[in-house]
Parts: C-alpha cells; sequence; structure tokens
C-alpha cells in the first residue's frame, strides 16, 4: 500500500505545485516544527489504514438485507414472544380481576342483605317490647272507671240491677 | 460478434468492479454510515449507468464517478437539513468506533493503543470540518487523489482546493496538539 508522505507534500512534485505549493506554504506564518509534522503524518497515515480497513470490511460483510434477516427474524421473535406474554398475562389478569370484582360484589350484596335482615330484626323485637310493655302497663294501671267515679259507677249498677 | 451495447455493458461492468472499493470508501468516511454508504455507491453507479452514453472520456472514469458521489452526497445532506424533523435517527457510527479499525500489523498493543487515538483525534477534527474542507481533505489523504484530480471532481479551482486542504490540514495538526 502506497502512502501519502508529508515531506513529499512539501515538496510538491507529485502535485505540480512546487515547493512553494506545499504543506509548509499552505499554513500561515512559520511553518511548524519537524516532530509537528512527523505527529501529524503518523496521524494520518493511521487515519487512512483506518478507514482503508474499515471500508474493507463493511464490503466484505455479508449484503445488508442478509445481515439484517437474522436479526429481524430473532427481534420479530422476540417481539412476538413479548407480545404473546403480554396478552395471555392481561388475559389472565384480566380474568382474575374481574372474578375478584365479582366476588367483592357478591359479598358487598350479602352484607347489605345481612344488616338489612339485622335492622328489620332489631325494629321487630324492639316493636314487640314495646307493645308488650304498652300492655304490661295497660294490665298494671288500667281500670273500668277511674276512682274518682267508682261510687258513682257503683250507684249506675245497682240501679241498672233494679 | 457483440453489438456496441454489449460492449459498453461490458466496458461499464468493468468500471464498476475497478472503482466501486473506493468510491464506497469516500462515502464511508464522508458519511460514517454503512448502510447510506452502500445506498450512495448503488445510486452513484445507477446515475453513472444512465449517463455512460454521455461520458466523453474528458477526465478519468474515477473522477467522473467521484463528482457523481460528491453530488449525490451533497444532496443528501441537503434534503436531510431540509428534512431535518423527520431524520431524528442516524445510522452514523460514532467517532470512537469508526476509529476501532486498524488493520492489524506488526505494532504492538501500545503502538495500536496510540494509533486508534490519532485516529480518533483525526475524526474529531474532520468532524468538524465544513462540506468542502471535509470532501478535499478525504479525497486527498483517504484516496490519495492528486490536487488536480480533486479540482476536476469537485469543481473548485485548483487554488481553492489547496486553500480547504491547508486549513484542514492546520486543523488536523491542532487537534493532534500542534501549532494552530
Amino acid at each position: 500500500m502506497r502512502f501519502i508522505h508529508l515531506k513529499k507534500e512539501l515538496g510538491g512534485d507529485a502535485c505540480g505545485t512546487g515547493e512553494q505549493g506545499g504543506l509548509r506554504a499552505w499554513t500561515d506564518g512559520e511553518g511548524p516544527d519537524p516532530q509537528s509534522d512527523a505527529a501529524l503524518d503518523e496521524a494520518l497515515k493511521d487515519f487512512r489504514l483506518s478507514v482503508h480497513a474499515w471500508s474493507e470490511a463493511a464490503c466484505n460483510r455479508p449484503r445488508a438485507a442478509l445481515a439484517l434477516a437474522p436479526h429481524r427474524r430473532v427481534w420479530r421473535l422476540a417481539a412476538g414472544w413479548a407480545l404473546g406474554c403480554a396478552l395471555v398475562a392481561g388475559g389472565v389478569s384480566g380474568g382474575f380481576y374481574e372474578h375478584h370484582r365479582q366476588e367483592m360484589k357478591i359479598a358487598a350484596a350479602r352484607a347489605a342483605e345481612q344488616q338489612r335482615l339485622a335492622a328489620e330484626q332489631r325494629d321487630r323485637l324492639a316493636k314487640e317490647e314495646e307493645e308488650d310493655l304498652l300492655a304490661k302497663v295497660d294490665r298494671d294501671i288500667s281500670r273500668e272507671v277511674p276512682s274518682a267515679m267508682e261510687p258513682l259507677a257503683q250507684l249506675m249498677a245497682e240501679d241498672e240491677t233494679r | 460478434m457483440p453489438t456496441a451495447n454489449e460492449i459498453a455493458a461490458e466496458e461499464f461492468s468493468a468500471v464498476v468492479a475497478k472503482h466501486r472499493p473506493q468510491i464506497f470508501r469516500f462515502l464511508l468516511a464522508s458519511t460514517r454510515d454503512m448502510d447510506l454508504a452502500e445506498t450512495l455507491t448503488q445510486e452513484c453507479f445507477l446515475k453513472a449507468h444512465r449517463n455512460w452514453a454521455s461520458f466523453r472520456g474528458e477526465s478519468t472514469a474515477m473522477t467522473w464517478l467521484m463528482r457523481i458521489a460528491i453530488n449525490l452526497q451533497k444532496d443528501h445532506w441537503r434534503n436531510r437539513r431540509m428534512q431535518f424533523w423527520r431524520q431524528t435517527r442516524t445510522n452514523a457510527v460514532d467517532m470512537d468506533e469508526a476509529s476501532e479499525w486498524l488493520p492489524s500489523g506488526e505494532s504492538s498493543v501500545e503502538q495500536q493503543l496510540l494509533a486508534r487515538e490519532r485516529v480518533g483525534q483525526v475524526w474529531k477534527v474532520v468532524e468538524g470540518l465544513s462540506e468542502r474542507q471535509r470532501t478535499v481533505f478525504l479525497l486527498r489523504y483517504v484516496e490519495e487523489v492528486e490536487l488536480s484530480e480533486i479540482a476536476r471532481a469537485t469543481g473548485l479551482s485548483e487554488g481553492t482546493v489547496k486553500a480547504h486542504l491547508s486549513r484542514a490540514v492546520a486543523r488536523v495538526r491542532a487537534g493532534l496538539g500542534g501549532k494552530r
């Protein structure tokens, strides 16, 4: 492989530019020191080699369609699996959630019914107690006529017998 | 007896076989994107094939092809600028990845590391060059094209090519830590 040497560039023979047209003449002011030139020369050579190596490797790689095919297949497979798993998980968790929700509804309805029955029973008992109490009061304190009217009542009773 | 068309097709096939690696390499270095370089290379040869009959041989086939490649590359960047909102992603590799490519020679690990570092620094500078400076720099120092040929391929005068090259080299030197 042929490398461009910057010293040759300075000479400018290949480009027909002469000494004045070389790299040293292109840069403004004083020319760079030889060490800098050597470093630049080395860097440009490495850069060229690097690009050539990269390009060669890229040229020799399988063509895009072939190279991408297995990756695409793998990705599609993975995406399919992921989607399938997500759907199954979603379905299962959705089913569980729905079941759980139904159970909660039934339990809430049962609890409400029990509360209603308990309240009804409480009301009934309270009513019965009240009725019993009133009956007892009636029994205990009720008379046919008030005590103040008893003599008159006796008189009336005697008249009736007569 | 082969017809004129068959002869032209054979000639063109030979041109493709001979110059394809160089065109691809130039486009790869310009874009740092293998797929894009591949696409642009194909477009370049497609365009060349369509216009093969009009190629009069005033310059070499390589210069003519390189001119097409440069124009395609320019068009691509121009379109990307126009459609920047649609081009949020690029396949271009970063400079570190690009500088990983070094031929496995006889050099030691230390030398390889140093070379990689130097290549990375050059890539960094190349990234910051203007489009013309980059094109001229890559043609000269990667493709080893003569200044006169670069001038023909880019449509610039030789003086302008030298000026661009001078600025590019000065920036590379500065990037490597030398005198600006």
